[in-house]
């Protein structure tokens, strides 16, 4: 029996029973379209963290102290949070032992309440050099950003996001403007463009002078050189070079902080490459989890696909026996029902991947508890998922088209 | 076209087919030795448990003789393997039986396609062509797109006949094919296996618990608990009556069964 008679024979078998051939294609429909979903929200998460991350600049990379070592051991305890210091920041842009630093800029934090009349909201403030809105690759909207001179005079000057802005101010402009930060009254001289949709949002934040945030919020005390900062952003000269300025920040660091061999750092260098493979690998978690769940569903389909295979077989055992006495080989029937089978599942594979694509589709910048869902659609997830719906036909077609082939032709002939 | 060569269209040689039923075994054919020449009209009698449906799907190439030789048109196919049986019957035999068979779905033209399908070497108007020509010659020329529950039992027993025709085969096997049959249907029925046997030449056995079906045929074969015990010519064969009432109650199958 070549392969047209076969299919279309195997096509008006299942045809026959519409009702049922669709409900069996349902099982494998709601598996294919939930693999192929699940796919494309996971993938775009997992597109959307990276991009968001390499918008910050591949360049980029952060100091922050602490002892890898005890971070471990405390669970992301803090170990020395009192390890790095403002000179150690400048000692990093140094055109000798650190030729491939191209800008540092130290940070530290505080927060607190920024009230404006009767306005009020949490902010969170960042104390930092006039160098921080570049490695952070942050545009000033309107009004100026935090100069150099601001940081000498521990002015009492404040850059606000957006967001903030939004809510002390509403629509007017606020610079020149004077708004309450924890307690102290500070002129606000520039406004951030909103970075909403990037990893470290900016807009809930109030940048203020390093110095400021220091001795004015925080109460600190001691020499400029000697204040501690939270991180150092440093950019490399490019991407290239990240490596290599990674490796003189630890020498020059070591050095600076006295280390013996022995001693393990006290302090950790992140680049953005590091960020990305974490989080990337946590998302491929993600992935396959959410792969496996609906790959599950796909299984629960098979399974009725074998289950109203094995019914058909038993109805059709006349028809079997028929078949059998006018010249039918054991292998025309177990082809026949192996075709039946694929067909009803390759059939819900394609109006799987067609749901799944539209769900992937509409869904895509659909809000779930505040947060963008992203999708990404792609072409080989379809392809694997039709793949996959064909080999559950075949391997759930299997057995009831055996038990059809070897079905004796007297016997079959012979059932009612 | 009575074929003149010498070569019997069946030769049965002390063929036994042995059951297991429980604990007990059962015989259903016990050393039967059966010769029938190409050309000749048989009718196989008897009660039932005979043994004469076991030798109809030894006939058939359905099943195998536990012991014993079988040659159609002079092959032997008593140890042939299951996909050798299925090409034997694709390509030597054709079947009619009791209660039709055909595949409900399916129009006449697409039943009578069915064999040609399952051969090969047919391209679908071949098939076509050739399921035409065999509905044709069974009077069913305004039937070709009915299915079988349009059409009556003696015109779905027809088209059975013609499926059995489609490959032109020498031997065409019978069972009961009246069994379902009114009068005037069973016939007709029969006046078509005697026009294949009379006009085209085939090889007829037909299975029957009908007398009257008997004496239309040219020899009886009589059976009894798995042996011949009669094997006679019909002097002059009859077209059966149509007027008369004729006993077509079904065999009832309680044959020896696996």
């Amino acid at each position: 029996m070549n392969f047209g008679i076969l299919f279309a024979t195997a096509l008006g078998s299942v045809g026959a029973n519409k009702l049922r051939a669709g409900l069996t294609l349902l099982g494998i429909v709601i598996g294919v379209s939930s693999v192929i979903a699940m796919m494309a929200v996971g993938r775009g998460a997992q597109v959307s963290v990276t991009s968001r991350i390499s918008d910050l600049g591949t360049d980029l990379i952060t100091v922050r102290p602490g002892n890898q070592a005890l971070r471990f051991a405390f669970f992301g305890g803090g170990g020395n949070s009192d390890v790095l210091s403002f000179e150690d920041a400048l000692a990093l842009k140094d055109a000798v032992f650190t030729p491939d630093v191209r800008l540092v800029a130290p940070e530290n934090s505080f927060s607190g309440s920024a009230v404006v009349g009767g306005e009020n909201t949490f902010v969170s403030g960042v104390g930092v050099t006039a160098e921080y809105i570049d490695a952070r690759n942050l545009t000033i909207a309107s009004g100026r950003n935090i100069s150099n001179a601001d940081v000498q005079n521990t002015a009492l000057v404040a850059v606000l996001g957006s967001q903030i802005s939004e809510s002390l101010f509403g629509n007017r402009d606020p610079v020149g403007a004077t708004a309450k930060i924890s307690g102290r009254q500070f002129t606000i001289v520039g406004v951030l463009e909103s970075q909403q949709g990037t990893i470290f949002n900016p807009d809930n934040s109030v940048l203020v002078p390093i110095t400021t945030a220091h001795y004015r919020v925080n109460g600190g005390k001691g020499l400029l050189d000697s204040i501690a900062v939270s991180s150092i952003n440093i950019l490399a000269t490019s991407e290239k070079t990240v490596e290599s300025a990674r490796a003189s920040i630890a020498t020059v660091l070591r050095l600076r902080h006295e280390l013996t061999a022995d001693d393990d750092d006290d302090f950790l260098i992140t680049t953005q490459q590091d960020t990305i493979e974490t989080l990337e690998g946590t998302q491929g978690t993600f992935v396959i989890l959410l792969g496996s769940i609906a790959g599950i569903s796909l299984l629960v389909g098979g399974i009725g696909v074998m289950n109203i295979m094995l019914v058909s077989v038993t109805e059709r055992t006349r028809e079997i026996g028929i078949r059998r006495a006018v010249g039918a080989k054991r292998r025309d029937i177990l082809f026949q029902f192996v075709t039946e089978a694929v067909l009803m599942t390759f059939g819900g594979g394609v109006l799987g991947v067609l749901a799944g694509w539209a769900i992937a589709y509409f869904g895509n910048g659909a809000t779930v508890d505040g947060d963008i869902i992203e999708t990404v659609i792609e072409t080989h997830i379809a392809v694997i998922a039709l793949a996959v719906s064909v080999a559950v036909g075949l391997f759930f077609g299997i057995y009831p088209a055996v038990r059809a082939a070897s079905l004796n032709p007297i016997e079959a002939l012979r059932h009612e | 076209m009575t074929s003149i060569t010498t070569v019997p269209a069946i030769e049965l040689t002390n063929v036994t087919r042995e059951f297991q039923v429980g604990s007990q075994l059962v015989k259903a054919l016990d050393g039967v030795s059966l010769t029938i020449q190409p050309g000749e009209m048989v009718a196989i009698i008897g009660p039932s448990g005979s043994g004469k449906s076991t030798l109809m799907n030894t006939l058939g190439c359905l099943d195998t003789p536990t012991s014993g030789s079988f040659y159609l048109n002079g092959h032997d196919v008593s140890g042939l393997s299951d996909n050798q049986l299925a090409e034997t019957r694709s390509h030597q035999l054709g079947f009619v039986f009791q209660s039709y068979n055909l595949l409900p779905r399916e129009t006449a033209l697409s039943n009578v396609e069915l064999p040609l399908k399952y051969s090969g070497g047919y391209s679908g108007k071949d098939r076509r062509s050739a399921a035409r020509t065999a509905l044709d010659r069974v009077g069913l020329s305004h039937r070709y797109d009915h299915k079988p529950v349009q059409m009556s039992g003696g015109e779905q027993q027809r088209v059975g006949i013609a499926r059995a025709l489609v490959k032109n085969p020498e031997l065409i096997l019978a069972d009961e094919p009246t069994g379902n049959l009114d009068t005037k249907s069973s016939a007709e029925v029969i006046e078509m296996l005697r026009s294949l046997n009379e006009i085209d030449g085939k090889t007829v056995v037909v299975v029957t618990h009908d007398p009257e079906v008997a004496e239309a045929t040219k020899r009886i074969i009589a059976f009894r608990d798995g042996q011949i015990v009669e094997d006679r010519a019909v002097v002059k064969p009859s077209a059966p009556k149509t007027e008369a009432t004729v006993e077509t109650q079904p065999d009832s199958e309680s044959e020896i069964s696996e």
